[in-house]
């Protein structure tokens, strides 16, 4: 199970100043924090960024990997601001992830620099018209997504299905289809394709003290079901992960095992 | 078509564990493979076979396996030098059985005497091992421990009860440590993490996921060995990375089969023939299950042992 620490969010206040005043303390803090928590790929979101982006996810790419010895999931909608980011990208600890392709022609590009700069990226199974209906519709656009990769020259080793996870809180059906989706995706070619999800979305809207508990139930079952890897709080998700792990008998039982 | 024969390749290494100083130095582990694999990957080792020393009169070895040591018995630095020289033995393990209250109580000062004579005799590397008395081995090891500073030596047995003060010791003088659980896999794994949180480098233990003998038990170290290996090569556990030892002359040669007369049991065949046999097949059972240090009793168990290393690595 990889996870891709979420933490970097533009989203969230502290970071978004930090991100603003080109602060590295409170960045590098949050990444190490969520590589010591077994993270192994850290998230860089910084949204849109219309205004300045390439200058910044080339500033937020060097200040991570100053930090921690972790690849970078470039999370923006910005494809210029991607490319920084990936001339940025040192590769020593693995190659970078872009975020996101779709169904969408305006992400169709996306699959030009993964083919380029030889990275990952993540194909978000929506399209232009709206979001997906159950596990079926959401299989018929990775399909489309995976022809069109290899169309680009991206191998299908690089691609990872993002079946969109939605508010349990407004769509309660989406929950049980993505996590069909997740193990259909799997059988959509040999070896099986790679999945990721954005996890904390399935709680987005929730009251506050749900949340960690909604985020680690739903992780358990996704991982129970074959999920490769999610964007998640490496922190709020470690010991659940080890857990799984264990009941899952992909690590031997120790007394200890939380603590390894 | 000619038969290509499918092959396993894992993710996941032993760790090469030298112990001893010099020419006669030995090193265990460093593959990648399960045993005898080497058409598999790497075995850049051979399993290492110690033969077993006593700081005291084996009274309790039977006939055929004393006999071997008659002369020398009773002087642990001339047995050691013995085995040496004599019976070519690559490492030596020193049972300091006399320090047990109930064998002769020889105090933990004695011992590390004993310790340095016999690391100033012999020129292979040594295994230190105490008792199996959890509380006199703490006091026992730790002054052995002292007494083999910068020899490279293996200490144990630090087990549950007294790893925290063996393994402390083994830090401070820079010794390989062996970590022995009692037939669980699962406490196995967590005596090996105990360890290293102190602070000692797992890269430094040998696993003793304790060792038994052929029809008193053998097929439950046999898989605890097997599960622990794969589960450091196919899982990449580094926990359970550590070579494994299997002490199997203490084990072997005290049941009735290695010491059963023959006027008693004829059925059975010749006594001296059915002891070395059962040692030899016991040792090497472990062999296959992943063991890479062996402490053995008799030299012709070890001669057969070591010719079905060579057949097997063919």
């Amino acid at each position: 199970m990889l996870i891709i620490g979420e933490k970097l969010s533009i989203i969230a206040k502290r970071v978004r100043e930090a991100m603003f005043k080109k602060d590295k303390g409170p960045i590098q803090e949050i990444a190490k924090a969520q590589w010591n928590a077994g993270a192994r790929m850290i998230d860089a979101n910084i949204g849109p960024a219309e205004d300045g982006g390439e200058e910044l996810m080339e500033w937020m790419v060097r200040t991570i990997q100053e930090a921690v010895p972790s690849p970078i999931c470039l999370d923006t909608t910005n494809s210029k601001a991607i490319e920084a980011g990936l001339k940025a990208h040192d590769n020593q600890w693995g190659r970078a992830l872009i975020n996101s392709t779709s169904n969408d022609p305006e992400r169709f590009p996306i699959l030009e620099l993964a083919a380029k700069y030889n990275c990952q990226v993540i194909g978000l199974t929506v399209g232009k018209g709206g979001l997906p209906a159950d596990a079926e519709e959401r299989c018929g656009i990775a399909a489309e997504i995976m022809a069109r990769a290899m169309e680009y020259g991206v191998p299908l080793e690089d691609l990872y299905l993002d079946p969109l996870v939605l508010q349990i809180a407004t769509s309660q059906d989406h929950a049980m289809h993505v996590i069909k989706a997740i193990k259909m995706f799997q059988e959509l070619n040999d070896p099986a394709m790679k999945t990721v999800v954005g996890l904390s979305n399935i709680s987005n809207g929730c009251p506050k003290h749900v949340r960690p508990l909604m985020n680690r139930q739903y992780f358990a079952l996704l991982m129970y079901h074959g999920l490769s890897s999610a964007i998640a709080d490496a922190v709020e998700l470690s010991e659940i992960a080890k857990t799984m792990d264990v009941i899952m008998g992909k690590t031997l039982y120790a007394h200890s095992y939380l603590e390894m | 078509m000619p038969f290509t024969p499918p092959k396993e390749s894992y993710n996941g290494k032993i760790f090469e564990l030298g112990l001893g100083n010099g020419e006669k130095a030995v090193a265990i582990g460093g593959e990648n493979v399960l045993s005898f694999h080497g058409f598999e990957g790497s075995t850049p080792r051979k399993p290492v076979i110690a033969l077993e020393v006593q700081d005291i009169v084996p009274d309790d070895w039977p006939q055929t396996v004393r006999e071997v040591y008659k002369d020398v018995y009773g002087d642990p630095v001339a047995w050691a030098v013995y085995c040496q020289d004599n019976l070519g033995a690559e490492a030596i393990a020193l049972r300091l059985a006399g320090t047990h209250p109930d064998r002769g109580d020889i105090s933990a000062e004695q011992a590390a005497e004993t310790v340095k004579k016999v690391l100033a005799a012999i020129k292979v590397p040594l295994i230190i091992l105490g008792s199996n008395h959890a509380e006199k081995d703490t006091a026992v090891l730790v002054k052995t421990a002292e007494a083999a500073k910068g020899s490279n030596c293996a200490i144990g047995k630090a087990q549950e009860a007294n790893y925290k003060t063996i393994a402390a010791a083994a830090m401070a003088n820079d010794l390989k440590l062996i970590a022995m659980s009692e037939l669980d896999i699962n406490l196995s794994k967590q005596l090996n993490i105990l360890i290293t949180q102190m602070g000692f480098d797992r890269e430094k233990l040998i696993t003793d996921p304790m060792c038994s003998a052929l029809s008193y038990g053998l097929e439950y170290t046999y898989s605890v060995m097997e599960r622990i290996k794969l589960a450091a090569l196919a899982q990449n556990d580094p926990v359970l990375q550590p070579p494994m030892l299997a002490d199997v002359g203490m084990y072997v040669w005290k049941v009735k089969e290695t010491q059963a007369p023959e006027a008693d049991l004829p059925e059975w065949g010749a006594l001296a023939e059915r002891g070395i046999a059962w040692e030899a097949v016991t040792a090497s059972s472990f062999l296959i299950s992943g063991a890479e240090l062996l402490i053995m009793r008799h030299p012709a168990a070890v001669e057969a042992v070591k010719k079905f290393i060579a057949e097997m690595e063919v």
